[in-house]
């Protein structure tokens, strides 16, 4: 059998493919963060909230409403984006002129309030979302069997992915947000209402997170503590990626999945660990990021 | 400026906590009866004991009639977070300045590990019930711990060797990366070996791993035939999710080391049928377990796990240990409790052994399938009781200090 270091060529080749599906929600979480700090340069702290919410709505859509997985894709997104935009408007806001760090604080609670909530209401054992029928059943790949969900994820969050890169690098609508960036008070002097814009951008990211608690729902248990270790991994993902960066957080959301896949192998009592190693080298040799400017 | 606020707003903080803490201090312990709970109540674990614990307690000291030795009983709970620093500090400032008389510990082997030191330092009897890891009796013992509702040598003994009488001689092990994991792995090895199967592998996983389908297909790739599953809580539930869903579940059969019915309750039985697992208490084996299954589903809402059971137990079997030493001090209380025999809706003929065990049966249960299941709750069909004794194996084997040999 052809090895690579001594390890089974199908075995790093299985490990690579689940690397590129848990990369595929990193660089979704990631993007959400990062288009959000770029803007606002607030660290938000709730995004694992927020995923978290997403899978409890497409939940509460199907036992409420009846609403299947393709309606709670559109819809899980825009209600908890809702959430997001009250949150902005009623709090954040409030926050722009402080030290980031009162920004950070405020999401962290927030955090910490969703998730008690939802604990109180749900338990923390959460609840089980079926897979949607249309993307049951395996690809047999050789070397490994691919559930077609999963095959799916890795579509849906790259093909989102993709069109927000091209939403902001390529449009006119991307071009004013990328000015607001640059200088907030020159672009509202062209004209544009930067405030409403802050708004929908942290709707936005709110989205995307709770975009991916929809994809990820019916792969793991829909439970309150969902995105909890899984945002302190996005954050390190965006800052190795370069805070603020939309295709540093994509790209380097995908490659620490695959370096965390073949931990998984090779070490795996690590493989939580690895990517906060990769950080710490990182922002030692290049403390903006792999992809930061500045 | 704005950070000077923000360190005076902390500090002002610190002193007020402190200001409360102290408030407790004063509190001399002259046979007041004060119970104490330190449990995971807001992550992975809160629905094994958590606020159920708290609830199952309560319950007890009403039926035992609210006070003890003409005093009315006091108990407090408090949030251990799942670090063993945080368990062991709360469990040394309630001994110290709350009066403490009897600690109960919730689930993690590692916190109870650290507050079974501290029990052996302060003298304060501790009834470590949600806790698996067996070296609680074993080199970790005290003369003031108490294993109540089960360990991993009997959860080994149960499922372990069901599952390899039934044909599953290979495993592979997928091992919770902490004390309890790696005990677990520990015993349900020794019993593998003993009955004539073998280990191909093991796979040792990080607490809240987010994905645990790498794992899995390590342990397909080992050509094994049973994947012993070494973990608790949303680990287990995740575990076997994607067991099932790589179709895992078609070449290996999965085995529960340890699983709750919150637990089965949550993967709903679809995904859990046919699983087998090893239990200390189920609500439906017969008249008593079943009232009070019932009478804790009126207050909760659901149907108690084994250890908010051994919850309600413990508290019982230490206020009664109480009263028949007629006095709260400990050495003499530890002596009533190592000869009480236990009979109530958790234990039939429960004694606890010189090194700490509370030897009861043990229940090995097979998960039913949809159509099997006739009522809500209604989740396992027994395939086989312990008696205590096999279950949790001869006190010679005990590494104890305390057991004379």
């Amino acid at each position: 059998m052809t090895t690579i270091f001594g390890y089974p060529l199908p075995v790093v080749l299985g490990q690579l493919v689940l690397g590129f599906v848990n990369g595929s929600f990193y660089a979704l979480l990631s993007l959400g963060l990062a288009v959000i700090f770029g803007l606002l340069r607030v660290v938000n702290f709730a995004h694992g909230a927020f995923y978290m919410l997403g899978g409890f709505v497409a939940h509460l859509l199907l036992i409420w409403f009846g609403v299947n997985y393709w309606g709670a894709l559109i819809l899980a997104p825009l209600i908890v984006g809702a959430l997001g935009v009250g949150v902005e408007r009623a709090l954040l806001r409030h926050l722009y002129t402080l030290d980031p760090l009162y920004g950070l604080l405020l999401t962290f609670g927030l955090a910490m309030m969703f998730e008690g909530f939802m604990q109180q209401q749900f338990g923390s054992s959460g609840i089980t979302y079926p897979v949607p029928a249309a993307l049951t059943g395996f690809y047999k790949l050789g070397f490994m069997v691919l559930p077609i969900y999963r095959a799916w994820v890795i579509v849906a969050s790259l093909t989102v992915c993709f069109l927000v890169w091209i939403l902001i690098e390529k449009t006119k609508l991307g071009a004013t947000l990328r000015a607001a960036t640059e200088n907030a008070s020159l672009t509202q002097a062209f004209g544009i209402n930067v405030p409403v814009m802050v708004t929908l951008t942290y709707g936005a990211g709110v989205a995307l997170a709770a975009l991916a608690g929809v994809l990820a729902a019916p792969i793991t248990q829909v439970s309150p503590h969902m995105g909890t270790s899984l945002v302190v991994v996005v954050f390190a993902v965006v800052v190795i990626g370069g805070m603020g960066s939309i295709f540093g957080s994509i790209i380097s959301g995908l490659m620490l999945g695959f370096v965390e896949g073949l931990t998984k192998v090779v070490y795996p009592e690590a493989s939580t660990t690895v990517i906060f190693v990769i950080m710490a080298i990182v922002l030692l040799i290049r403390p903006t990021g792999l992809f930061g400017r500045d | 400026m704005k950070k000077l606020t923000i360190e005076m707003m902390l500090s002002a903080a610190v002193i007020a906590l402190g200001a409360l803490a102290s408030n407790g201090a004063a509190r001399a312990a002259n046979d007041q009866v004060v119970i104490g709970d330190i449990d995971d109540m807001s992550a992975v674990y809160a629905d094994v004991i958590g606020q159920g614990g708290v609830e199952a307690v309560k319950m007890a000291i009403d039926d035992f009639g609210g006070s003890a030795l003409g005093k009315p009983i006091t108990f407090i709970s408090a949030d251990h977070q799942n670090k063993p620093d945080i368990g062991a500090s709360k469990y040394r400032e309630w001994a110290d300045q709350s009066g403490l008389t009897m600690l109960l510990g919730g689930s993690n082997t590692g916190v109870s590990l650290a507050m079974a030191k501290v029990a052996g330092e302060k003298k304060v009897p501790f009834f470590a019930v949600g806790a698996a890891g067996s070296s609680l009796t074993n080199k970790d013992c005290t003369p003031y711990t108490v294993h109540y509702s089960y360990d991993t040598t009997s959860l080994a003994n149960g499922t372990a060797s069901a599952m390899v009488q039934a044909g599953g001689k290979k495993w592979f092990f997928l091992t919770a990366d902490y004390a309890f994991g790696t005990q677990l792995q520990e015993a349900a090895t020794k019993v593998v070996e003993k009955s004539g199967g073998t280990v191909v592998g093991s796979v040792r996983v990080p607490l809240g791993t987010t994905d645990f389908s790498s794992f899995l297909l390590q342990a397909q790739g080992s050509g094994g035939d049973v994947v012993g599953l070494a973990n608790a809580g949303t680990d287990f539930v995740n575990s076997l999710k994607s067991a099932n869903e790589f179709g895992i579940s078609a070449t290996m059969k999965p085995a529960a080391l340890l699983a709750f019915i919150s637990d089965i309750h949550a993967l709903g039985l679809n995904t859990a049928k046919g699983l087998y697992l090893t239990t200390g208490w189920y609500w439906d084996l017969n008249d008593t377990t079943r009232t009070f299954g019932k009478r804790y589903f009126a207050k909760t809402g659901k149907m108690p796990t084994m250890n908010q059971a051994g919850y309600y137990s413990a508290t019982l079997t230490y206020l009664n240990a109480v009263k028949a030493a007629g006095t709260t001090e400990s050495d003499k209380v530890m002596a009533e409790l190592h000869k009480a025999k236990i009979n109530d809706m958790f234990a039939k003929d429960g004694y606890i052994r010189d090194d700490g065990v509370m030897v009861h049966e043990m229940y090995v249960m097979q998960v039913k399938t949809p159509e099997e299941s006739k009522a809500p709750w209604d989740y396992y069909k027994l395939v086989k009781t312990l008696p205590g004794e096999e279950a949790f194996g001869p006190l010679s084997d005990s590494t104890c200090p305390l057991v004379k040999k």
